[in-house]
């Protein structure tokens, strides 16, 4: 027993959590509806009434609702992940990213899920909390729509349906990824 | 109680992603430089599951839990709002270093400044409603 709380409690390898997502997108799509977690931001925009000033928020977001239940689930699961199976170990992240990360000034890079010193209230109305939460929320949000989908929609769902539009917005994805990541953190990481 | 298979199904979802460390900026830095296998072991696996279910699904014409059929709709290509949008998410995606679901699920793990990050998402995605007709698709 105590060993299957060990295993559990370990970080779950790539071929546990790849299949587990590809069974979740046939889960849904048996019970009639589809894996796409990105569309559940248009129906909050519509829920708040956002329908009244702009037709693309005007649809019955009622029948969005199982997509709303499943998102409380995710919160749901995380937190009961966070709190019931976790072994509270460092993320096993590559030498070569950790080094990387702390020539940046990041103090113990996997220590916690996210970089704390970026992704607390405290650095919120900083120049740095403002481009990583606010501005990186904001393009999260206006490109997943724009593209129709992000990556339950696109990267598992189309793929999955040898889409070639998810497969053009993957490429845009990591475009734009790699675009930050290359040029942009080594500028404002470490500001 | 129709939509407690969702939550159970999010639940899930949570507990997955959580204990993969998906949602984890490290992780998804970790990606974009290309130093560790796991993302693309995660979502590579994800698609060739996915690819043989959507097969078997279409080839013996498989009825949802309810008895229809199930269908999935082709989406309409074009590339503009693809690949423009693809970017723009990509932005957003290497910043926060989450896609919407890890948004959520940070939240249950405690990221509670993430919610600025989810409205913040919600004020992106009403901008795009607002000015889509003026964006090439």
């Amino acid at each position: 027993m105590n060993n299957i709380i060990e295993i559990v409690s370990s970080p779950w390898p790539w071929w546990i959590a790849g299949p587990a997502i590809a069974l979740l997108m046939f889960a849904l799509i048996y019970f009639g509806n589809s894996f796409g977690f990105s569309a559940n931001f248009r129906t909050i925009c519509s829920m708040f009434g956002a329908g009244k000033s702009c037709d693309f928020f005007d649809f019955d977001w009622k029948k969005q609702t199982w997509n709303l239940v499943f998102a409380i689930g995710a919160i749901l699961g995380g937190f009961i992940a966070s709190q019931y199976l976790s072994s509270g170990d460092a993320i096993a992240l590559s030498e070569k990213t950790i080094t990387e990360l702390q020539g940046y000034g990041l103090e113990n890079p996997g220590a916690d899920i996210v970089p704390m010193s970026i992704f607390s209230f405290e650095s919120l109305f900083t120049l740095k909390g403002l481009i990583f939460i606010v501005l990186g929320g904001f393009c999260v949000g206006f490109g997943t729509r724009y593209a129709g989908g992000c990556t339950s929609g696109h990267a598992i769902s189309g793929l999955s349906d040898l889409q070639l539009a998810s497969l053009i917005a993957v490429i845009g994805f990591f475009i734009g990824g790699l675009s930050i990541t290359y040029f942009v953190l080594p500028l404002i990481l470490p500001a | 109680m129709k939509y407690f298979k969702y939550l159970i199904l999010g639940t899930v979802f949570g507990i997955v992603l959580t204990k993969a460390e998906l949602i984890s900026w490290f992780r998804i830095y970790e990606m974009f430089r290309f130093q560790s296998f796991h993302m693309y072991g995660v979502i590579g696996s994800a698609v060739v599951l996915g690819v043989i279910i959507t097969q078997i699904i279409k080839r013996t014409n498989m009825k949802d839990a309810k008895g229809e059929p199930i269908i999935i709709a082709p989406k309409k290509l074009s590339v503009w709002r693809y690949l423009l949008g693809g970017i723009i998410f990509g932005f957003g995606w290497a910043l926060t270093g989450a896609c919407p679901g890890p948004m959520f699920i940070l939240a249950g793990n405690g990221v509670f400044v993430i919610f600025v990050a989810i409205a913040s998402g919600l004020l992106g995605t009403f901008v795009y409603g607002k000015i889509r007709h003026k964006l090439p698709h």
